[in-house]
């Protein structure tokens, strides 16, 4: 690259803490004109608190951040940050209650006659911007009843609907599943020939390779190196990440196969739920994870909602030879079901309570003598699940909301686990999880599995269905494929993918 | 660089050493006694007022801490509902209609439903009719996902106009010797402490054991802060909002009993008013009108700081017709404080 160029957004010493945790210590950053820069970390690294910063919504204790060779504007101009730089966040930033139209020209809505406010401008003008995006949204749909992923579209239009030069992506993609990564990648790589510059944070590395130039590394709230993705192959770029040299495990390589006699510990007999998925059949052995692979309109996750009581269903569900009331999440833990809700951010975890209390939530009964909660034992629990799963806090105490996202995600894992499962019901679980993490997380259903439980594993990343000893895949609410250990991963895609033309 | 490297060490201590105990404990349970300064505070300008009466157990107890048990349970009652994440406005009313209905068939004027009722029906019914006001809004808002605010708005109208209805406009008074319950109440003394003090010092006692340290209490917290979690951790979200609705109902008429006890009578405007203290006891004592935050002990300190200032300005001579309008100053000065004294946002 060249050298004589002025960065788009250069950061230096960028420091930041919240109390006794120091978010950022040295975050440093210099992004080129026209480059997509890649921003890589392990949870809790800081990323996130560098695109605060760069976003002008959060006050560095101490730093330096300049646009285009200029000092930063102060942090009550909003709209002098807007011209330099948009950005989608990493928790979903939309108003639930307002319209799609009107949450993509929030506070710039287009005017009519006498300057007021002019609905059927709004209207046009929303499904000009979601047709130039290929966004399969209507503009008059309340935000809130968006899927993860077009709620996620909607917020990638909206930023760069903006008009800014410089964008930054906080991993868009870690809820979106492979087809809508490849048309967002496609809109980059477009934008990026008309000159804009984007800044993109993910923990998928190949994602990385494929569309950055340049990589920055943050280790432990620091600027660790910024080199072309050319010169960093994956095993150095983790190597930076982690702080060590060694490679990734390949999880699940060395996974027995379970016994066709192994007792069943999840029996699905023609469970349906109407209008969404028709009647299944599934069973889930003792010692078996069953991965259930599908887009998001395939009813995968619907179907995970019904086996663990939140969604009101037909057919019958055994837990360890026990049947289970339809809709009744206590029965449903009851019987033995451990469940990790597909978004975090929804009914994952309650931000305002401890970590220590999120991680107990399934078990408060098992805290104490007589339905006494004793702050002892649930630290102590909350303790073992820090260190088992590795999350980066401050301690039981710290708020989740506090934490970043990989570790809030950590903590909905612990939850579903604590409860000590025949049976764990999985969805999306490595959402938002660095690799070292990943790695750590399947590596506990892996290891729960092998002993004696079962594991239903949601999911469209290959990543996690690799660990499966078995994978089913739905289309448009209907089981259509089975596939043993070893399957051939592109065929595998096609069939998920296969869903948009049915 | 190399300045900061023991700081990056720090940061990391936390995890590499579980058993430490976490800052953050320490620095809740401080927020907790945001408001002992202030409190402190009043004691001492109190003092300086009328050095010979104000510090004495006498002032304190009759003066002080005797006026406000009815509106520490209401509180308490309103923080339950607060931190379960709804709104309960009608509890001002329970203050009122619940003894009224229970003292007006055991003493009233009337033979509606076999009245005269025995005296001794007084207490349980008070209850059992808060209850039932707590079941009916539940309905509502729980079965029906009707608007907190509005249902119980609603209700505190409509019991309102039913009190008036059955005091007719007067007062049932001269309580005194005819109702047990209400005598002990009012005047029963253990260890010469009034019997009502005792009461809220136990219910509270009780409350901070049950919210803290039990099942029921944290699926409080967890149900305000985020329902779909809550209900995704196998909570019955539904349950747990309506079991607190009828206790913090129950807790209101409780309440009324105690009121009407320490008066001697029954006014048809019990508890009118109310439930404006009772919020802002509530939010000055770190109650979050947005659920799921929040200590009973907190309230408490509310409860008492609001106490104490309303004695202080009397002793400090204000005038009656100003009193009013500096009790709103100073209860805005105490929202500030607290929030600078807690260092967190009150929503
Ligand atoms: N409001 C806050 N209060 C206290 N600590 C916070 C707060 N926000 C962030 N932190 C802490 O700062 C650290 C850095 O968080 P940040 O969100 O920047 O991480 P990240 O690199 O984006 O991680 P992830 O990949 O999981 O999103 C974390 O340890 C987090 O717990
Ligand atoms: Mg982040």
């Amino acid at each position: 690259m060249d050298d004589e160029q002025t960065p788009v957004v250069e950061a230096v010493g960028v420091a930041k803490r919240y109390g006794p945790t120091v978010a950022l210590a040295d975050g440093r950053l210099s992004v080129l004109p026209g480059e997509t820069h890649g921003l890589v970390g392990r949870n809790g690294a800081g990323k996130s608190t560098l695109v605060g910063v760069l976003t002008g919504l959060l006050k560095p204790d101490a730093g330096d951040v300049r646009f285009n060779g200029e000092p930063a504007p102060s942090l009550g101009d909003r709209a002098g940050w807007r011209r330099n730089v948009a950005c989608v966040y990493q928790k979903p930033s939309v108003v639930g209650e307002l319209s799609v139209a009107e949450n993509l020209f929030l506070h710039r809505q287009p005017r009519g006659r006498f300057g007021l406010l002019s609905p059927s401008k709004l209207r046009r003008a929303a499904s000009d911007l979601l047709e130039e995006w290929a966004v399969p949204v209507a503009p008059d749909v309340p935000a809130k009843e968006l899927t993860v992923e077009q709620r996620q579209l909607v917020e990638i239009a909206g930023a760069l609907s903006h008009g800014a030069r410089f964008v930054i992506l906080d991993e868009p993609t870690a809820q979106l599943e492979a087809r809508a990564i490849a048309r967002l990648f496609d809109r980059l790589a477009t934008l990026r020939e008309q000159g804009v510059t984007f800044l993109f944070i993910s923990h998928h590395l190949p994602e990385v390779y494929e569309i950055c130039q340049r990589v920055t590394v943050f280790r432990d709230a620091r600027h660790v190196v910024t080199a072309p993705v050319a010169e960093m192959d994956t095993d150095a770029l983790v190597a930076a990440m982690i702080g060590e040299a060694r490679e990734l495990v390949r999880l699940g390589e060395d996974r027995s196969p379970v016994p066709a006699d192994a007792e069943p510990v999840l029996e699905l007999e023609n469970v349906a739920v109407q209008g969404i998925f028709e009647p299944v059949d599934l069973t889930v052995r003792r010692g078996e994870i069953v991965g259930v692979a599908g887009s998001a309109a395939s009813g995968k996750r619907e179907l995970a909602e019904a086996v663990v009581g939140l969604r009101s269903r037909t057919g019958t569900i055994r837990a360890a030879g026990r049947t289970v009331r339809p809709a009744s999440v206590p029965d449903s833990l009851k019987a033995g079901i451990g469940y990790l809700p597909g978004d975090r951010n929804v009914d994952g975890f309650v931000s305002v309570l401890s970590v220590a209390e999120n991680t107990t939530m399934t078990v408060a009964d098992r805290l104490g003598p007589a339905g006494l909660v004793l702050p002892k034992h649930r630290d102590a629990k909350a303790r073992k699940a820090i260190a088992d799963l590795d999350v980066h806090t401050s301690g039981p105490d710290q708020l989740v909301g506090e934490l970043s996202g990989g570790n809030a995600q950590k903590i909905v894992m612990a939850r579903a686990l604590a409860s000590d499962p025949d049976v764990l019901v999985l969805v999306q679980p490595t959402a938002g999880v660095d690799v070292r993490s990943k790695e750590s997380l399947l590596g506990a259903v892996d290891a729960e599995t092998r002993r004696q439980r079962g594991a239903l594993l949601v999911s469209d990343e290959l990543e996690d269905l690799r660990v499966c000893d078995r994978v089913v895949v739905m289309v448009a609410g209907r089981v259509v494929a089975e596939h043993e250990r070893g399957f051939a991963e592109a065929e595998l895609v096609a069939e998920i993918e296969g869903i948009g033309d049915v | 660089m190399s300045e900061q490297t023991d700081e990056r060490q720090e940061d990391q201590a936390p995890q590499q050493k579980p058993g430490r105990p976490a800052n953050r404990l320490k620095l809740a349970k401080l927020r907790d006694l945001a408001l002992i300064p202030p409190i402190i505070a009043l004691l001492i300008y109190g003092y300086t007022l009328k050095p010979d009466v104000f510090l004495t157990k006498s002032y304190l107890v009759d003066t002080v801490l005797k006026y406000q048990t009815e509106l520490a349970l209401v509180v308490l009652a309103e923080a339950l509902v607060l931190i379960v994440g709804k709104f309960d406005l009608s509890l001002e009313s329970i203050v009122g209609i619940a003894p009224a209905v229970a003292v007006f068939l055991a003493v009233g004027n009337t033979s509606m439903l076999g009245a005269p009722w025995p005296t001794w029906t007084v207490l349980p019914v008070a209850l059992i009719f808060g209850a039932l006001i707590g079941l009916f809004n539940g309905l509502l808002i729980v079965r029906f996902k009707l608007s907190a605010f509005i249902v119980t708005l609603a209700m505190l109208i409509a019991l309102r106009g039913l009190q008036l209805a059955i005091v007719g406009g007067a007062t049932i008074s001269n309580l005194a010797n005819r109702v047990p319950v209400i005598d002990n109440l009012g005047s029963l003394r253990i260890l010469t402490i009034p019997l009502s003090i005792w009461i809220v010092v136990l219910v509270f006692g009780l409350g901070i054991v049950v919210l803290g340290y039990t099942r029921i209490g944290r699926s409080l917290y967890a149900v305000g802060g985020n329902p779909d979690a809550a209900r995704a951790a196998g909570i019955r979200v539904e349950r747990v909002i309506w079991v607190t609705l009828i206790v913090a109902a129950m807790l209101a008429a409780f309440a009324g009993l105690m009121l009407s006890a320490r008066l001697g009578s029954v006014a048809a405007a019990q508890g009118q008013n109310m439930i404006f203290t009772v919020f802002a006891a509530a939010v000055i004592g770190g109650i979050s009108l947005d659920g799921g935050k929040g200590s009973l002990f907190g309230a408490l300190t509310g409860v008492v700081l609001l106490g104490l200032i309303q004695n202080v300005l009397t002793l400090a001579e204000v005038k009656p017709d100003q009193i009013q309008a500096v009790n709103g100053l100073v209860i805005l000065v105490a929202l500030v404080l607290a929030r600078l004294t807690s260092g967190k946002a009150q929503d």
